[in-house]
């Protein structure tokens, strides 16, 4: 995984409350047992006016297409971002697209945390918060994930939380299972105990 | 000191603290299906990593497999087949036991782990899917999870898990006739928005518990991501118990004994502490339907659509508004006469015995509408086969229902067979979201009665106005 420290970049708004990951990736665009080529089926049905995969013909007026935004590399969202279905490739269709951090009120429990594993920053401000970065003409933000801060050219600035254990994880763009490999004593010691205790439990 | 049920279940797999609320948890079964299960697998592969202890983990053929009767390797989906050969090839190289195309065993993840009794009371059970929620309603503390964390479950049997918050929701009373479990998670979401539960484990509990069968309190539990729940749990009781009894991977002799005084501590105590409670009347749920985009978008089938103009937060409302748009539909229309498509039953949510049996209760003797395209899918190939044993296959077929193979199939649309662009479809599954059944297709969901009784009236209907409801 790729760390996370700075990132400086453009910001987009896209102020939708529930984006599910059926709308960042729709199941038609996952064709391939790959984490790759996913970017261009990002948001496919907003970003295209048809659904020939061969043909697209972009949307003039979906936020992403408009050419201020076109480097742009931190979406901001409504409410409840990655809400649905468990699909990992919204991550990593967002990661291909060129984004890099997500910035909502909240997100769907398990996008977070594909999200954390995968270098992708999602970041929790409130709802006012995000509508004074939008209203920061085309912004560039700057988010600096030691002091957990994000800041726009014109001194804006906001502190955000996000759990000890998943900062340090970006920050060093560690493997989750590395580190669990490491723990390989507790787990066994864990094991046969529990084998003990619940024997039930165990198919062998 | 006094715990819940949650509580109780996540200290008996913690293998260490690994502070700041997170946890290292032992995971005692993963399920893996060949959409999301193939690409944790190759991956695994292509790092050169193993699966450590293959008897805890199993898999299905649901996802991208074809419905039609006859189906094989080859998918109506384009790609398709690498899917599913490659599910099968890692499965057989790694030991896990597969649930393939034409074994008498297979169907959707959640239903078989329950049917085949894999997911028990009381374990620990992962699937990269977000329904995995749906065996809470054993008293399992089961959810969904990406591929890069089914990865880190198969290779270490543990999960590294942020402790969620947790929510208490407490049923009273009776559900009126004509209305199940689905009415009231699409009415709890539909209160509380479809953000209602973020952050939280939701365990419901109550006197209203009772009347639920344990296939009604797996649609219950199947939504609660829809409300944004880390995950759902209902506490084993004698009801769970039978129903677990006697499956095949269900423990027997002296293991079940033991198994069952353990099952039998696992409820919340009195004066354990949620973090938030809620309180839902069962008695005064209709049935329900949604209108719009989001799970959260439901009213009664009585009821009129929403006015978004009501709404006074400015993302909301215009929400709404793209809601109507896209579902073609007005403020202020009563919902019922809203003419349909097609319709659908089947998915995680809702294909069970039970839940076909309700439907045929409505459908018997009748012929759905002219025009109406309308197709059965059962949720497991064992659910299908006791379904033809009662001859309710032939009720749906008389009725002009297909009757299918088990599979997700049209719960999603994944760019294989589909509904026609702008169909509306009345669903009986979980996710009415902009394209989810296809490009342009317009989702309503409702149970799998008032799913039959609109097929049957070619427009929403109230299932209440067929005796048999």
């Amino acid at each position: 995984m790729k760390p996370f420290g700075a990132y400086e970049g453009i910001a987009v708004p896209l102020l939708r409350n529930n984006i599910d990951t059926d709308a960042i990736i729709p199941s038609r665009e996952m064709r391939q047992v790959s984490k790759k080529g996913l970017g261009t089926g990002l948001f496919a049905g907003w970003r295209y006016l048809n659904t020939d995969r061969e043909a697209r013909a972009l949307n003039p007026d979906f936020v992403l297409n408009q050419p201020q935004y076109a480097a742009a590399g931190i979406l901001l969202a409504g409410a409840n971002f990655g809400c649905g279905s468990s699909r990992e490739h919204a991550v990593w269709a967002l990661l291909e697209y060129g984004f890099r951090a997500v910035i909502a009120p909240g997100f769907g429990s398990i996008f977070y945390h594909n999200a954390m594993r995968n270098g992708l920053l999602p970041i929790r401000l409130p709802e006012a918060a995000i509508l004074n970065l939008c209203n920061a003409d085309a912004a560039r933000l700057t988010i600096d994930l030691h002091n957990t801060t994000v800041a726009t050219a014109t001194g804006l600035s906001y502190r955000f939380e996000i759990e000890p254990l998943y900062r340090d994880l970006l920050l060093q763009g560690m493997d989750a299972i590395d580190l669990t490999l490491q723990r390989q004593d507790a787990i066994e010691k864990f094991q046969a105990r529990d084998r003990q205790q619940r024997s039930w439990a165990y198919l062998r | 000191m006094p715990k819940t049920i949650f509580e109780k279940i996540w200290d008996d797999h913690l293998v260490a603290d690994l502070g700041d609320g997170s946890c290292l948890l032992h995971i005692d079964r993963v399920f893996l299906h060949e959409r999301t299960g193939s690409i944790a697998l190759s991956s695994m592969a292509e790092q050169g990593r193993r699966v450590k202890n293959p008897q805890q983990v199993f898999a299905t053929m649901d996802h991208i497999v074809d419905t039609f009767p006859g189906r094989g390797d080859n998918t109506t989906m384009p790609g398709g087949k690498e899917f599913i050969t490659l599910l099968r090839g890692e499965a057989r190289r790694a030991g896990i036991t597969l649930f393939d195309i034409n074994d008498p065993r297979q169907g959707i993840s959640h239903v078989i782990s329950a049917e085949q009794g894999i997911a028990l009371p009381g374990l620990t059970l992962v699937c990269p899917d977000s329904h995995t929620c749906t065996l809470g309603a054993l008293g399992a503390l089961a959810w969904g999870i990406g591929s890069s964390d089914c990865e880190h479950a198969l290779v270490t049997e543990t999960l590294r898990v942020v402790k969620p918050g947790q929510l208490g929701v407490r049923l009273e009373g009776r559900l009126a006739p004509g209305v199940t479990a689905k009415d009231v998670i699409l009415q709890l979401t539909g209160k509380y928005t479809a953000a209602g539960a973020s952050g939280c484990v939701l365990e419901f509990h109550g006197p209203g518990l009772g009347q639920l069968s344990v296939e009604a309190r797996m649609t219950l539990c199947n939504m609660a991501v829809e409300f944004s729940a880390f995950s759902a749990l209902i506490a084993p009781d004698e009801t769970t118990l039978d129903y677990v009894a006697g499956r095949p991977y269900t423990p027997t002799g002296s293991a079940w004994d033991a198994a069952q005084d353990y099952w039998r501590t696992l409820h919340t105590d009195a004066g354990a502490v949620y973090d938030k409670e809620l309180n839902l009347d069962l008695t005064q749920i209709e049935p329900s339907v949604t209108w719009g985009t989001s799970p959260q978008h439901t009213i009664g089938v009585c009821e009129q659509i929403p006015d978004p103009g009501a709404e006074a937060d400015a993302i909301t409302r215009n929400g709404m508004e793209r809601a109507l748009e896209y579902m073609d539909l007005k403020a202020g229309r009563a919902i019922a006469s809203v003419p349909v498509d097609a319709a659908f039953i089947g998915s995680c949510t809702n294909s069970r015995l039970s839940d076909l049996r309700a439907a045929a209760k409505v459908l018997k003797g009748n012929k759905i509408a002219a025009g109406v395209k309308a197709l059965c899918v059962p949720g497991s190939t064992q659910v299908k086969r006791a379904a033809e044993q009662e001859g309710l296959h032939e009720i749906f077929l008389e009725a002009g229902f297909e009757w299918r193979e088990a599979g997700c199939s049209l719960c999603f649309y994944a760019g294989g067979e589909g509904f026609p662009v702008g169909a509306r479809v009345i669903t009986s599954t979980n996710r009415n979201f902009e394209g989810r059944q296809g490009p342009g297709v317009r989702s309503h969901l409702a149970s799998p009665a008032t799913v039959a009784a609109s097929a049957l009236k070619g427009y929403i209907a109230d299932v209440r106005d067929f005796a048999a409801g």
